[in-house]
């Protein structure tokens, strides 16, 4: 094993360096770290942080529950909007959300640590196994859930408390969609993904039936017929290409297969990884495939993106966690075509671009940068079928603000309807939302006609 | 440059800040600290009469309420007098006395409300040298279910028979220390001054229950599972004591009677704001239990750099200068009339204000206005209670502003009335008198 060996390599460091680089980017905040981080808080009247929350969490009541000792309540108070709070604590983009409107931002630049705080209370009313929510009377309605990512448990244990049993249809083998497969290591390391719908699923009322996907082993007419309401939440399967020469080299990869593959691998030195590498995309997955390639041992990994810092998807703070791990992000420079040498990538050629009359041009200009592998992190789109006559809007499913689809008894949250940002925490709040949907559906439905015309 | 020498009945010292009698000063080794670290000086922790000291508790003696950052707001104690030898005592303030002759040493006397016990003990304090004695009517717990501390001090004969036995016996000046468990600060004082007493110094403690544990039920500082009422101090009771201080500073039988300014007195600002209440100097323990003794340099600094900045030459031209603007409510000018005024730019939009006011008030902030977060003072709605000022997280971004005389006040409709009026000639009050024709 050589450490800065060519070519696509496993085993680059030692078992120390792994451990030390896959470790909790951000630890839990141990008891003293949490009261002093929550004696920050103003405790503000309709407090900015709640409204930049897509789940609309009561922040100023968890904080000041933790400060005063009650961090099971501070919790219930997190879950009662946000079931899955513990993994939001850990991914979220609080920069740009809670943290990002904390009126201590305009004090002092230093916002409440909101989304530590969060983790913190959700980690102990875990790991003591509390359960808050107890499952109403039982509806008789059955409700079917496509996909067990962050929107289907959302809409599985709102639905759940409600009284109705509900069935999950996931394709893969574990549950947890994105936040099992797609989450850089280091924000949520061990299994905590699948504790996490371990702790969902308590509640009672939801099965989960793994290596069923839609298209494939049931169509969504099946389900309207078996079921009482349906919610999708399958997220988006399809990966955008780069449309250009060498795409089929080997050490060409989509980004979103090398995050999985990694976050999936008990012992991180059996991931290969390459010496130089190339990441050609400019978003939170480009950014997460990066640092990680560094943190396997690439000695050179190069961010590539067509278009200029402001347009970056990726938030300020992600940029510059990648540039404190080593990483290069360049800017204004597209890939052109993938160097080949004996069926294995050399390099990649790209060029510079201009904004042209408000058009995004190749300026003429290439280069070429060494690499062995490349990283695609370009997108993902929306990839599914056996949805039948369901409307959709610009390639993705269209949905109402309360979730509700073109069909009658179909509803649809998370990153596979056109609403709202492909986060988490988005994802949670649409399938929530769509629950109480389904919820008022079923109950208006069960309630006796009115008497009076 | 300030001159913040202090003379205080005669005992001279080169600053106002001295160490009140408690732990901090039982011990030659803490004193020595303390005068190397600056202190002006030391009044040395209670000696009681000759004989077995007495006891400590062998378990927690103190316990505390904190603010936000667990910062120690107010400390509460059952700790005793000097536990120590009254001998070892008398042979420690008298070499410490030698040692450090510029600063001042007084020693705290605590015995029984006999003649005979003071009698007794007065030639020995006097033996050491030290500048006077300080008479312990103060406190509030232990040695008071013996009939001494506050259980003297809650009694205005037992202080002025006390006062005029010590001042029979001894040349020393007499400075006595008066508990502020009573319902009126006036009386005890009256009684030291008819008593000869040549100053007063306050606040000792006051009786608290400071938390109760919630798993043992058992009062905080819990000692094997039952607590005592404390004596309570630090910057929690320093407005009661500013209070005290001053309801003797403005007190027509004693006024002019010298006041040593004690309780939460933790930066130069509290000591200035005692003296300007009447206070001759400061005495301090609670600040520098909890941070040590370098805190005094914060005072000598910060007190000598507001006198410079102030013109204030000596620390003459600061005592009592805020007494003459204490007075009684009956007497405060009503045709004053200040609103508050949020400062945009130095707002962070936390909008405790406008909770507080629409709440728990009189619904004259904003929360929102043309659909954006803002706010504003209603002046039509606002009476200017100053709530707003003190829930505000952001220093001086609302203020009270007064409005001048002949403006408009938007809440009643009518312009400043320039002329002052308060309640004893208002109309409502049927106690009112007629203005002489």
């Amino acid at each position: 094993m050589e450490r800065l060996g060519s070519g696509i390599e496993a085993g680059r460091l030692s078992a120390k360096e792994y451990a030390s680089n896959f470790s909790d980017l951000h630890p839990r905040l141990d008891r003293h770290e949490a009261l002093v981080a929550s004696d920050r808080c103003y405790f503000c009247y309709d407090a900015p942080c709640m409204t930049a929350c897509p789940t609309a969490i009561d922040i100023p009541m968890f904080i000041r529950q933790i400060s005063t000792g009650n961090p099971l309540g501070s919790a219930k108070t997190i879950f009662d909007q946000n079931i899955l709070g513990g993994m939001c604590a850990r991914v979220c983009p609080t920069e740009t959300l809670c943290e990002e409107a904390c009126v201590r931002n305009t004090a002092e630049d230093r916002p409440v640590e909101i989304g530590r705080l969060q983790r913190y209370a959700t980690d102990i009313a875990m790991e003591t196994g509390r359960q808050f929510f107890e499952r109403k009377a039982p509806s008789g309605k059955k409700i079917a859930v496509v996909g067990a990512g962050p929107a289907g448990l959302a809409a599985a244990h709102r639905l759940a408390v409600n009284g109705h049993d509900v069935t999950i249809l996931e394709a893969r083998e574990k549950s947890g969609g994105l936040n099992e497969y797609g989450i850089a290591t280091y924000k949520a390391v061990d299994d905590f993904a699948s504790r996490e719908v371990d702790y969902v699923t308590a509640i009672g009322g939801i099965t989960i039936e793994h290596g069923k996907a839609l298209g494939r082993d049931f169509s969504l007419s099946d389900l309207t017929a078996q079921y009482d309401a349906v919610f999708l939440g399958m997220g988006l399967s399809g990966v955008n290409g780069l449309g250009s020469d060498g795409e089929n080299l080997a050490g060409v990869e989509d980004a979103i297969d090398f995050i999985a593959k990694l976050r999936q691998a008990k012992d991180k030195a059996t991931i290969p990884v390459g010496r130089r590498i190339v990441v050609i995309g400019g978003g939170m997955t480009a950014i997460d495939v990066a640092i990680q390639a560094k943190l396997l041992g690439a000695e050179e990994v190069t961010i590539c993106y067509r278009r200029g810092k402001q347009n970056m998807n990726a938030s300020e703070y992600e940029q510059d966690l990648a540039a404190s791990k080593g990483v290069i992000i360049r800017h204004w420079l597209a890939p052109k075509s993938i160097i080949g040498k004996e069926g294995k990538v050399a390099g990649i050629e790209v060029e510079y671009t201009a904004m042209k009359d408000g058009k995004l041009t190749g300026t003429g200009e290439t280069g070429i940068i060494a690499a062995d592998q490349i990283f695609k992190a370009i997108g993902q789109t929306f990839a599914a079928s056996g949805l039948g006559a369901l409307q959709f809007d610009k390639g993705k499913i269209l949905v109402d603000a309360d979730g509700h689809t073109s069909m009658e008894n179909v509803w649809a949250g998370g990153d596979c309807i056109g609403r709202g940002e492909d986060l988490t925490v988005s994802a949670v709040a649409q399938g929530r939302d769509a629950a109480e949907s389904i919820n008022r559906m079923l109950a208006a439905g069960a309630q006796p006609a009115s008497a009076v015309a | 440059m300030a001159d913040i020498r202090n003379n205080f009945v005669g005992i001279k010292s080169p600053n106002p800040f001295w160490l009140a009698s408690a732990p901090p000063t039982d011990k030659a080794y803490n004193v020595e600290r303390a005068f190397k670290a600056g202190w002006g000086g030391v009044v040395w922790k209670t000696l009681g009469e000759q004989g077995p000291p007495v006891v400590n508790v062998n378990g927690p003696r103190y316990g505390a309420i904190w603010g936000a950052d667990r910062r120690l707001l107010g400390l509460n104690n059952i700790e005793l007098i000097t536990d120590r030898d009254l001998y070892t005592n008398l042979v420690e303030m008298k070499q410490v006395k030698k040692n450090w002759p510029d600063r001042a040493i007084v020693a705290s006397i605590m015995v029984p409300c006999e003649e005979e016990a003071w009698k007794a003990i007065l030639p020995l304090v006097e033996e050491t040298e030290v500048d006077g004695i300080e008479l312990n009517f103060g406190c509030p717990h232990g040695m008071s279910e013996r009939g001494m501390g506050s259980a003297v001090g809650q009694v205005p004969e037992y202080i002025e028979m006390v006062v005029r036995w010590c001042k029979q016996y001894t040349r020393m000046p007499v400075i006595t220390k008066l508990t502020p468990n009573i319902t009126d600060i006036r009386h005890p004082a009256r009684a030291a001054k008819r008593g000869g007493t040549d100053a007063v110094s306050l606040i000792n403690t006051i009786s608290s229950i400071v938390s109760v544990d919630l798993d043992s039920f058992s009062p905080n500082p819990s000692i094997n599972g039952k607590g005592s009422h404390g004596g309570y101090c630090g910057p929690a009771v320093k407005p009661i004591a500013l209070n005290m201080v001053a309801e003797i500073a403005r007190d027509p039988e004693t006024y002019g009677l010298p006041i040593s300014g004690i309780g939460g007195v933790t930066t130069w600002r509290d000591a200035a704001e005692f003296l300007a209440l009447g206070a001759g100097n400061v005495q301090v323990c609670t600040a520098a239990m909890t941070y040590g003794f370098k805190i005094v340099e914060e005072m000598i600094t910060g007190l000598s750099a507001w006198m410079d900045t102030k013109g204030h030459r000596t620390l003459d031209d600061i005592t009592g200068r805020a007494v003459q603007n204490v007075t009684d409510w009956q007497y405060l000018n009503l045709n004053y009339i200040a609103k508050a005024h949020i400062d945009q730019d130095a707002c962070i939009k936390c909008g405790r204000c406008h909770i507080a006011c629409e709440d728990t008030s009189h619904q004259a902030i904003t929360a929102m206005v043309d659909g954006v977060r803002h706010f504003e003072v209603k002046e039509e709605d606002c009476v200017g209670c100053n709530l707003c000022v003190n829930v505000c997280p952001v220093e001086n971004c609302i203020t009270m502003d007064a409005l001048p005389a002949g403006t408009l006040d938007k809440r009643t409709g009518r312009p400043v009335d320039p002329n002052y009026a308060n309640w004893t000639s208002h109309p409502n009050n049927p106690m009112a008198r007629q203005a002489a024709e």
